[in-house]
């Protein structure tokens, strides 16, 4: 094992929702979509959202990406399905702070739940927007945004 | 801090003609010797930019501490030496690309400011509405964008020659694009991500045939062969400083002086002019008319001192070298399960672009990086290529002379930990 310990980025359930990841699919009757695109790599990635009421009903991915990338995204699916909008905001900026945290600082575990899966993100400052990626682009589909948004 | 060593390397002198003593040449290489996350570095990122032999380093040192001076003011001594030294390095390109005359080299950032150069000045001269630029599918996006910049001013049409599933240039459809219309031909010599090298010379005739002038993107070719400008018959070739074993922020554009002559200058500035007064000023000669402001004087001193080495050592030997182990590379990546070589050119270069099935090329550079290994992943600055072979990106390693066969087994051993930890 080299010392840097790559277990601690691909974990288990990032590698499993790699291989497998949820929601990956166009969707139907969605009412708000954006396409998210990192220039950095070219990665891009659309995020459909079906939100009634003020709750975000169904989500849907589509898109290339690097194992990060696609497992945030598939975890993001998960986590923000059937919240408010209010807390799908805060878990986007709960997983922002994380992942943008300084070497050693804490972060707020217990509000994240399974998404502390991608902690060692912040280790690897090149990798950081493949694993914000999603969340910016569902945060801007939250704010109405019906266009490109790009990790820049 | 060590006393400098003089311009050219005594150990180069003592080594025997024939040989291609690599451990001895990487000693000359003091980043090489390090260790990343704990394992010996392994650099195939070259074409990204190269590593300095200590001649360049102590060169730029001993410049800075004992020269320093502006040049072409040279009324106090060390003034007179830095012109000396300064234009002694534009000498030495010369050599090197075999110019005809020193005025014909210019001194530019890079290749990217030397191609935008040829854009601004050249370009806005010739090109009006409906003419015609051709680049080719393999182009960097140095020389994408400053001629698709160039034809939305001057509302004239950018052709691209398609090339195969190789990676090689279709030189019928190169032949079916010239027409009356077009007015340059802009086109690289060795493709930074497939390592295709395209038969310059005979794009070169077909364009002159028709009376039509070539630049050649030389960025990727100048580390790795000799270059002739006038065997080639370019009109223009630009090239970087640092792939070639030099610093950065220095790049060189040559130009036949007959066509840089009637050339308008690219910037306006101190140095390019003769005379200046509110109602008219007076260019300079060449090179001058294109160097406006003080130019990079360390770094074309480091050039020169790069071609030096380079020159010692011996582009055809170290082409010959570099083959040789761009075949065990290839040979050694295809052996792995699900590994596709993006660019497969019967004339390759230095570069290994592969994709490895289900596995995105990030996540393969980062955990190459965990093994201390050093490749470029992504679009490599040619998406129009990405998506002419359909991928989002590829996984590319970039050799230059002082890599070796053990680096290559560690590379592919580094990718069965890549298939360890991802598939």
């Amino acid at each position: 094992m080299s010392s840097v310990d790559l277990r601690e980025l691909y974990q288990d359930l990032i590698r499993e929702h790699n291989s497998k990841p949820r929601n990956f699919h166009a969707l139907e009757g969605a009412n708000r979509k954006v396409d998210g695109y990192n220039p950095l790599c070219g990665d891009k990635l659309t995020v459909y959202l079906k939100v009634t009421s003020d709750v975000i009903q169904d989500v849907g991915i589509q898109g290339s990406g690097c194992a990060i990338s696609r497992a945030s995204a598939s975890l993001m699916s998960e986590n923000v399905k059937g919240k408010t909008v209010a807390q799908a905001e805060k878990l986007f900026k709960a997983f922002r702070a994380m992942i943008t945290r300084e070497p050693g600082a804490d972060f707020d575990a217990d509000a994240l739940g399974d998404l502390e899966v991608f902690s060692g993100v912040s280790e690897y400052p090149a990798r950081v927007k493949c694993a914000t990626l999603p969340w910016h682009t569902m945060h801007a589909a939250l704010a109405g945004k019906g266009k490109e948004i790009s990790t820049e | 801090m060590t006393a400098p060593r003089p311009a050219a390397s005594p150990r180069l002198a003592e080594r025997p003609a024939r040989t291609f003593d690599v451990a001895r040449i990487r000693e000359d290489f003091p980043i090489l010797k390090q260790q990343v996350h704990g394992k010996p570095l392994v650099y195939l990122d070259n074409a990204a930019t190269s590593q300095k032999p200590q001649v360049v380093i102590d060169t730029l040192v001993r410049y800075l501490t004992t020269i320093n001076a502006n040049v072409h003011r040279g009324i106090h001594y060390l003034s007179a030496r830095a012109t000396d030294e300064f234009e002694g390095a534009r000498a030495k390109v010369r050599l090197f690309l075999n110019a005809a005359e020193d005025r014909e080299i210019i001194f530019v950032r890079g290749a990217t400011e030397g191609i935008n150069l040829v854009a601004h000045s050249y370009g806005r001269q010739h090109i009006g509405p409906g003419d015609e630029v051709v680049i080719s599918h393999m182009e960097h996006h140095s020389n994408i964008v400053p001629w698709q910049m160039l034809c939305q001013e001057r509302s004239a049409k950018l052709r691209v020659i398609p090339i195969n599933d190789a990676g090689e240039l279709l030189l019928d459809e190169y032949e079916k694009l010239l027409n009356p219309r077009t007015k340059l031909v802009s086109i690289v010599h060795v493709s930074n991500s497939l390592g295709t090298v395209n038969p310059i010379e005979g794009i070169i005739a077909a364009a002159h045939s028709r009376g039509i002038p070539v630049l050649v993107d030389g960025a990727q070719a100048v580390p790795h062969m000799a270059v002739d400008v006038r065997k080639m018959g370019c009109d223009f070739y630009v090239f970087s400083g640092h792939k070639v074993f030099g610093p950065t922020g220095i790049g060189v554009v040559y130009g036949r002086a007959e066509l840089l002559e009637a050339m308008p200058p690219y910037q306006g500035g101190g140095d390019m002019i003769r005379s200046v007064t509110f109602e008219k000023t007076t260019y300079n000669s060449l090179p001058y008319k294109f160097e406006a402001g003080t130019p990079d004087v360390s770094g074309a001193i480091g050039l020169g001192a790069a071609i030096d080495y380079v020159t010692a050592l011996g582009l055809d030997r170290i082409t010959a070298y570099e083959h040789e182990l761009l075949d065990y590379g290839a040979r050694r990546l295809a052996a792995i399960d699900g590994l596709q070589i993006i660019g497969t050119a019967k004339d390759k270069a230095s570069i290994l672009s592969f994709v490895l099935e289900g596995v995105h090329p990030h996540d393969i550079g980062t955990i190459l990086d965990g093994e201390g290994i050093a490749i470029r992943t992504g679009h490599h600055c040619t998406q129009p290529l990405m998506d002419r072979f359909g991928v989002p990106a590829t996984a590319r390693a970039s050799l230059a002379f002082y890599n070796t066969r053990e680096e290559i087994d560690a590379l592919a051993q580094g990718m069965q930990r890549v298939i360890e930890v991802l598939k």
